[in-house]
């Protein structure tokens, strides 16, 4: 009896569906994307974008298809704008960076998407490798300083994201933190040290250590880490929990995460950013960026997204709202952050960071792996 | 049953299959081959000299231990924890245990990247259980990362598998069997382990290598409790070096693990018969009376229930809370499920089709080519969701792009991935019917296929029914596939979840993770409550 309501169940929610598929789309309003079976189900949310269940995307005129590995709760808001303004229709496919780098490689010529949106710059190296980006005009290059491009033009930042070191506020005073990276080597500082060897923005920056530093200082300052017993962590924000919890004193993270963990939590969340100084690699500021990719049925609408990603109010927006640093000139960064030119960065460019391969073979060699 | 009927049974079980089960079968063994033929496309696409490389590093040896390790550990841990409460749930006065057979499936439903991330902020060194034994002088909780956290997290939340396939092998046993052994004078714990459980061994099987293979494919869990399997290593290759080759070895690699697992469970099989003997109607089997031992059976359901259940629902009900008092504002999260829910039945009516001539096969025609197609059939599921994604993403863009990105493509994808969970539960519930039965409907001029649909399929509903929930459970919290493959802008409750984690918004996160545990307890209570169908 009970497995016969079971199947009627699933065969309202199949009606339901299939009704979804006939449905002409809704008014575009903005709001949250998605296909809109709601409209059959009485789901009644009247904001969402057309995309009926049915009907695959046919790429051309007047539409964008942006594969991006920033999530939605983040760009979302920008997208809709941009829709907005431009009146060009934009679909967004959001992933994890390098899962949807991967995907495109995999499509190959048959790729539907036309812009690729990174979380780093390691990934649009990679497209840029295989050939897959084109060159973006010159004055959209120029709204950016050189050290956030591809030498190439084959792809530029979109929004700066600084190495910091985050601390636990009740266990440690600013004055009591190193200002080189190398002072953490140091065995008073064992098992008190979190990080993410598996994240990008991490490995980043130990390919710029190799950059900077030659090879044999990296692995030293690896295997010092190591000495240290450090707890490792899937990501970012994990690193920033465990501090705030107490679990690890400092962890090597991106600035902004300890900023929406506040925001989340209160103001009384006991953690706070360390900036290390004098051009030490561990204050390496890494950007987020995007690229036209070479089987784009339709340039000229992703090149007006990057111009539109570009513009100060795209450039305020992450300032606001993700905590990011803006990269055109004029846009000044969240409160509390310091500007990015008084960040006392190394002098490296994000291009010369394309050697992944070699920072997973020292992380792998010095275990960290 | 008497030797001759014996031989007559094994031998209308040896007769070659009709070509409309084998057919359809071998359709879907060719779909099931997609994700192995595409990691060794990307493997050997530059020579054998690489895959050597990745098969002879030492540490490739070492993930391959620590792999078979944990999912042996997770496996045995969680028949240890399902088969009671399948039992108790079933054949006891347990008090309220239909709501504890409910409560306890359905921690299948929270994804393991929810469940691992409650798991560490629950139980963490500095977590929110210190947090409670601070006053009592408490500085630090011993570490949970590593094997013991990611074996713990991973049995709490597989365990229900074995627990749905152990409570329907368990309702399809004979208690004309137990009866017979008690009036033979054997006592309940030995006609329990010498009858009931020898008959319930094929759900148990069914339900275990579910969870080994799950096990070898998880990443959520081993990432976030630090525990380096090979699930975690071919995400790191994904993730940093966009070098699809040693990813692709890897993969290979483990979907020969998966097949070395396959084989052990395949020499477990005997010729055992586990369909009724007797004439007569069957009939339900007399209640269990637990008396004083009540209550450590209800101490031990509710332990793993708040374990496994209770912690992870308090902790996300703490974070909305908390954020929602922080000034967050509730997303409306309509959309996101209703394409859940479709996404979930499609995909649960796909491959419950689809596990059908498989399952037929297995049962009625078992030999060494229903052997392999089965087998075959289960490989996949060894595979972390990214590799099984991309490889559909390079079969569907090159090969098939006008389905690629289409919905369509999506339930293929869903389908591949989890066949082996319709094919386990419809072949144990083929193998409780009495051959003799089908026999008859085919000696009275019924065709096979008629006689497959008439009366085969009605007798084991409860079991394919099983599956199909099954499907839809695992569905509703698949991520990768989800991510790749569906149509642009398709957002689910899973995809929103992934979302709000990926940047930390822990409140966002809670909803739609706490809407999914809610829309899955409804077919929950459905598939778990279901009395015997006469």
């Amino acid at each position: 009896m009970l497995g016969r309501l079971f199947s009627l169940f699933l065969l309202l929610l199949l009606a339901d569906a299939l009704a979804a598929c006939g449905q002409p789309p809704p008014e575009q309003s903005g709001g949250r994307g998605g296909a809109t079976v709601a409209e059959a189900t009485g789901g009644g949310e009247t904001t969402s974008e057309e995309t009926t269940v049915s009907e695959p995307l046919v790429p051309g005129e007047g539409n964008l298809i942006v594969y991006s590995g920033r999530t939605e709760d983040l760009v979302g808001p920008l997208m809709e704008q941009f829709e907005e303004r431009s009146g060009i229709d934009v679909r967004v496919r959001y992933g994890d960076t390098a899962e949807l780098a991967a995907t495109i490689l995999e499509e190959g010529e048959n790729s539907p998407a036309d812009l690729f949106f990174a979380q780093d710059p390691g990934a649009l190296g990679a497209l840029a490798e295989e050939g897959r980006l084109r060159p973006l005009p010159r004055e959209v290059l120029d709204r950016v300083d050189g050290r956030f491009r591809s030498p190439e033009g084959l792809w530029v930042g979109t929004s700066g994201r600084a190495r910091v070191v985050v601390y636990n506020t009740e266990e440690l005073e600013p004055s009591e933190l190193p200002d080189s990276i190398y002072g953490f080597t140091d065995p008073e500082w064992e098992g008190r040290i979190g990080w993410a060897p598996t994240n990008g923005s991490f490995q980043a920056f130990v390919t710029a250590l190799r950059v900077l530093e030659g090879e044999e200082r990296a692995r030293a300052w690896l295997e010092g880490i190591q000495a240290n017993d450090p707890g490792v962590y899937p990501d970012n924000s994990s690193i920033v929990q465990a501090v705030g919890a107490g679990e690890v004193d400092v962890g090597f993270v991106n600035h902004y995460y300890v900023f929406r963990a506040i925001e989340e939590q209160g103001e009384d969340f006991p953690a706070r950013n360390h900036f290390l100084k004098d051009g030490d690699p561990g204050a390496l500021v890494l950007a987020a960026g995007t690229g036209i990719l070479d089987t784009a049925e339709n340039p000229e609408a992703a090149r007006q997204f990057i111009r539109y990603l570009l513009s100060e109010e795209a450039q305020q927006y992450f300032a606001d709202e993700t905590y990011e640093y803006p990269l055109v000139e004029g846009v000044e960064p969240a409160e509390g952050l310091p500007p990015l030119s008084e960040i006392e960065s190394p002098r490296i460019d994000l291009s010369d960071l394309s050697d992944l391969e070699g920072t997973l073979e020292l992380l792998r060699e010095t275990g960290a792996l | 049953m008497s030797a001759g009927r014996a031989t007559a049974e094994r031998k209308a079980a040896g007769r070659p299959p009709p070509p409309v089960v084998l057919l359809p079968a071998l359709l879907v063994a060719a779909a099931m081959l997609l994700p192995p033929a595409y990691l060794a496309i990307r493997a050997f696409e530059r020579g054998p000299g690489e895959v050597a490389e990745v098969l002879l590093d030492p540490e490739t040896l070492a993930v391959l231990g620590r792999s078979a390790l944990l999912a042996g550990v997770v496996t045995a841990a969680a028949v240890a924890v399902a088969v009671p409460l399948a039992w108790l749930t079933v054949r006891t006065d347990l008090p309220g245990r239909r709501t504890w057979a409910v409560l306890a499936a359905l921690p299948l439903v929270i994804p393991s990247y929810v469940g691992g991330f409650v798991l560490v902020s629950a139980l963490g060194p500095r977590g929110m259980l210190q947090g409670a034994l601070e006053p009592l002088g408490v500085e630090r909780l011993p570490e949970i990362y590593g094997f013991p956290g990611a074996a713990l997290a991973l049995t709490l939340f597989t365990y229900p598998y074995v627990l749905l396939t152990a409570r329907s092998a368990l309702r399809g046993v004979d208690p004309a069997l137990e009866e017979a052994s008690r009036n033979l004078g054997r006592g309940p714990w030995e006609t329990f382990f010498r009858v009931t459980l020898p008959q319930m061994r094929p759900g148990i099987a069914a339900g275990a290598i579910l969870v080994a293979l799950y096990t070898l494919s998880d990443f959520g869990v081993v990432s976030l409790l630090q525990y380096d399997t090979f699930s975690r290593e071919i995400y790191i290759q994904y993730r940093s070096a966009f070098d699809r080759t040693p990813a692709a070895v890897l993969g290979l690699m483990l979907v020969a693990l998966a097949a070395a697992v396959l084989a052990l469970e395949g020499r477990t099989r005997g010729r055992a018969a586990y369909h009724r003997s007797s004439a007569g109607a069957s009939r339900p089997p007399a209640v269990v009376r637990l008396g004083r031992w009540r209550w450590p059976a209800l101490l031990f359901c509710g332990a793993v229930v708040t374990l496994a259940l209770a912690a992870p629902v308090g902790v996300l009900l703490f974070w909305l809370v908390r954020g929602l008092v922080g000034g967050e504002s509730l997303q409306p999260l309509w959309v996101a499920a209703a394409n859940s829910v479709v996404a979930a039945s499609l995909a649960a009516a796909a491959t419950t089709l689809g596990a059908l001539p498989v399952a037929a096969l297995s049962a009625r025609h078992p030999g060494v080519m229903a052997a392999s197609l089965e087998r075959l059939a289960y490989l996949g599921y060894a595979l972390p969701g990214i590799a099984l994604a991309l490889s559909l993403v390079f079969f569907g863009a090159n090969y098939a792009p006008a389905l690629y990105q289409t919905l369509a493509m999506l339930i293929f994808a869903y389908a591949v991935h989890f066949m082996p969970q319709a094919v386990g539960a419809t072949r144990s519930a083929l193998l409780q019917i009495k051959p003799s039965v089908e026999e008859a409907a085919h000696g009275l001029g019924r065709g096979r296929v008629m006689t497959l649909a008439t009366v085969s399929v009605p007798l084991a509903a409860p079991g394919i029914l099983a599956g199909a929930a099954l499907v839809f459970l695992t569905t509703l919290k698949e991520l990768p596939a989800t991510l790749l493959l569906s149509p642009t802008g398709f957002e689910t409750l899973a995809t929103r979840i992934w979302s709000a984690t990926g940047d930390a918004f822990f409140a966002r996160a809670a909803a739609p993770a706490l809407l999914l545990i809610a829309i899955s307890a409804l077919p929950m209570y459905l598939l778990t409550i279901r009395e015997r169908v006469r």
